[in-house]
């Protein structure tokens, strides 16, 4: 579904590239996790995929056709963007955020009311008691809710999504990210999901593809890396999440010692 | 006093907010693209603003004061070109002075709202499909609506101000108010003219910040309420002007008291005959003349011998018929100007001395003067002594006084009353002259030159047999000593009037 071949990316001025050489493939209907430290490319490899960034080098397959080939804006209209800073329009209702992109489109407005009653459905928040707020008077969790549907709207194919729930308390975020794992299966979308935490990532993805520096250390199912890590690097960072709960398990046990 | 003040307030509040709302819209349709642009083209920023703040710095008066020769020679190019003037006065350089004044706010908020437009939402538009167009209708001037608001409403409280100073280019406005009220020092009038203008100027300026809270707080009903408010003000201000039917005769008038009086009086008679008039207020003495010479004013009041020196270049001082002649034969053949003649009373140059001092000494006349001249003191305004008047008299006399000093005019008639002085050069139809009874030299030999006061009709208006008709019976109609009297009843501290009740007062005597 999405094929990216030799992406390269140095921004002017830049001493190094911030992407090099990114080889990646990503089947239709997988969710892709895309980790690694702050810095490394991630979000810089995603602008990439709709053109929010022009690449250096490289090319880029989306369903076997060119992405340079297409209109930029078309391309984006196609595909949903989860931002990492959420990006909701401040001055826009919750519904007028959500209908965004359909109304872009230029779709009949009984159909854009009907679509953004589904996705209030979609993303669980009650249509009558949000419809009409602004952005800065929702949760952030509510906010992530409203991005997720505003993304999905248009019914794209292909999701994007920059740390969606980076930001959020851990309660939203394990409730948001297990709903979206939902939706993922039951519209059948295939997404690139970026994180840096590996948890999450191993709760959420069929494959994971490592970066460090720009380039791409290993992809594989959480099985195989955790398995067969490629280097020291991966191997400290699959591990994280158990040694963290092995930790945990110890701090609890000296915590209801006597 | 305050009642005559109302009386014109619904004229000149309507021509004031009729000039400001089309200097901020069309303002706002240069400043607005202009500063999108400069938004997106780093390079423009920097003269798109130095150019708004140079404009900025140049007073408003000189502002205003340098479109009308601009605007004059356009006229007279395009008269040429395309066979068909506009008109240099009034309107329209008041309203390009204001449009490049009211720029700067409006172009410096916009510019550093739309710079500081949020990447990350910036990044969203993009990412949710928007072209760069959609991006800045839809997301960028819509987040900095209310800092835009904001350089409006300076704009709008700058522009409000400013509109005050169009009066001496011709165009009408509360400014009418404190150019008339200075010139004949009523400070009522004044009072008035200002306090009238800083409540229109704050009534806009709190709608608008209406507007603005409004978009800061996506609040459409404030938004509403401020758009409704505006409507309000603009339409119960543009009411009165609108509905008169027909092109107004223009009555100019230059800046002192005589002229305002003359200009009411003038503007009565037309308006008896059916005519809708309007007044270009305070205008200089050139610039008065080449605008009733390119019908930009209808009609207006001016004297023989200024006629004569300045418009005629002539150098020579014939006797006061010889004069009157040579102005109406050459206004007509030169300039396609109508003189109808003198309105019976002279404002010339002519010395003046107390009654009793020129008793004293049997003093008649200037020749009579030279004798005791060099044991006697002068007075004069500050341009007097610098004036070819003075050379011609000093020459035709062989007058030498002991000693010359000049006076702001006010101490100069205190300085011959207290005795400071002996004999001054006043203006004969000085309000002053009649107050203080004071003693006019005759000119035997013609030394000074004569000023009737004439009435002069523009071309548009030459041959206007109802026009004419309505204004010929002032021709000769007023002597000296009534305009010297009316002159003085404007001029007074106490008791003061306005000019339009001395035009009454001068009517009254014509019956
Ligand atoms: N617009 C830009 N201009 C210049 N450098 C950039 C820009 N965006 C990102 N970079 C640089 O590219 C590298 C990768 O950034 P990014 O893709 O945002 O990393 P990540 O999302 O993995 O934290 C960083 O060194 C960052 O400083
Ligand atoms: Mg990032």
């Amino acid at each position: 579904m999405i094929e990216l071949q030799h992406l390269t990316k140095r921004f002017a001025g830049a001493e190094r590239d911030a992407v090099r050489d990114l080889n990646l493939h990503v089947n239709e209907g997988e969710l892709l996790v895309l980790i690694g430290e702050s810095g490394c490319g991630k979000t810089t490899t995603l602008n990439m995929i709709n053109r929010l960034t022009e690449p250096t080098a490289g090319s880029i397959l989306i369903g076997n056709e060119d992405a340079h080939a297409k209109d930029p804006v078309e391309l984006r209209r196609s595909m949903g963007f989860v931002f990492q800073a959420v990006g909701l329009f401040p001055h826009l209702t919750v519904e007028e955020n959500i209908a965004i992109t359909p109304r872009l489109l230029k779709w009949p407005a009984d159909k854009i009311t009907a679509r953004v009653e589904q996705l209030f459905d979609l993303v669980r928040l009650d249509a009558a008691t949000y419809r009409a707020r602004l952005p800065r008077e929702l949760s952030g969790g509510q906010r992530q809710r409203v991005g997720l549907a505003r993304a999905l709207a248009a019914r794209p194919r292909i999701m994007l999504m920059d740390e969606p729930f980076g930001a959020l308390d851990p309660l939203t975020r394990d409730d948001l990210s297990a709903d979206y794992r939902a939706i993922h299966d039951r519209l059948g979308l295939t997404t690139i999901l970026v994180t840096h935490d590996m948890t999450e990532a191993f709760l959420l993805a069929d494959r994971v593809a490592v970066m460090r520096d720009g380039e791409l250390v290993q992809q594989g199912t959480p099985h195989q890396l955790l398995a067969e890590p490629a280097d020291a690097f991966v191997r400290t960072l699959v591990e994280t999440p158990r040694r963290r709960a092995k930790a945990l398990a110890r701090a609890m046990e000296t915590d209801s010692a006597p | 006093m305050i009642a005559a003040a109302f009386a014109v307030l619904p004229g000149y509040l309507g021509q004031h907010v009729l000039l400001s709302i089309s200097a901020l819209v069309l303002g706002l349709l240069i400043s607005l693209p202009l500063a999108i642009v400069a938004s997106r083209v780093a390079w423009l920023r920097g003269p798109a603003l130095g150019a708004a703040s140079v404009i900025q710095t140049i007073p408003g008066l000189a502002l205003l004061a340098l479109f009308y020769p601009l605007l004059l020679m356009l006229s007279n190019f395009s008269e040429q070109v395309f066979g068909a003037g506009f008109r240099a006065l009034g309107f329209l350089p008041a309203l390009l002075a204001l449009v490049l004044y009211s720029m700067l706010p409006v172009l410096r908020n916009t510019i550093t709202a739309l710079v500081a437009t949020d990447p990350a939402i910036l990044r969203a538009a993009r990412g949710v499909g928007m072209t760069p167009r959609q991006s800045l209708l839809l997301v960028e001037l819509p987040l900095a609506a209310p800092v835009i608001m904001a350089g409006v409403r300076t704009a709008a409280v700058w522009v409000i101000g400013t509109a005050t100073l169009s009066t001496p280019v011709g165009q009408t406005s509360l400014g009418n108010y404190i150019f008339t009220g200075l010139q004949t020092e009523n400070w009522v009038f004044v009072l008035f003219g200002c306090v009238a203008a800083a409540a229109l100027a704050l009534v806009v300026d709190r709608l608008l910040a209406l507007a603005e809270t409004g978009l800061a707080q996506h609040s459409r009903a404030k938004v509403i309420g401020a758009a409704v408010g505006l409507a309000i003000v603009i339409g119960a201000s543009l009411v009165p002007i609108i509905g008169r039917a027909g092109a107004p005769v223009v009555i100019g008038t230059k800046s002192f008291e005589e002229q305002y009086i003359l200009a009411s009086l003038i503007g009565d008679k037309l308006r008896d005959a059916g005519f809708t008039t309007s007044e270009r207020d305070g205008l200089g003495s050139s610039v008065i003349f080449h605008a009733l010479a390119a019908d930009d004013v209808g009609v207006y009041v001016d004297y023989s011998g200024t006629l004569w020196a300045d418009q005629m270049k002539r150098r020579d001082t014939p006797d006061r018929t010889a004069v009157l002649n040579g102005v109406a034969a050459w206004l007509k053949q030169t300039q396609g100007v109508r003189d109808l003649g003198s309105l019976g009373f002279e404002n010339a140059y002519a010395f003046a001395m107390r009654r009793d001092v020129a008793q004293r000494y049997g003093i008649h006349s200037i020749a009579d003067l030279a004798t005791y001249a060099p044991n006697m003191k002068i007075g004069g305004d500050y341009e007097f002594f610098g004036r070819p008047e003075w050379a011609a008299v000093k020459k035709a006399y062989g007058l030498n006084f002991a000693v010359m000093r000049q006076y702001q005019s006010n101490f100069m008639y205190r300085a011959l009353q207290d005795g400071d002085v002996d004999v001054i050069a006043a203006f004969s139809s000085d309000g002053r002259i009649a107050q203080y009874h004071l003693q006019l030299l005759s000119d035997p030999r013609h030394a000074l030159p004569p000023y009737d006061a004439v009435l002069l009709i523009s071309p548009k208006y030459a041959h206007d047999r109802k026009l004419i008709d309505a204004l010929k019976p002032l021709i000769g109609a007023i002597n000296l000593s009534a305009m010297q009297h009316a002159n003085l009843m404007v001029d007074r501290q106490t008791d003061k009037r306005s000019p339009a009740e001395a035009a009454n007062w001068i009517e009254q005597q014509l019956h």
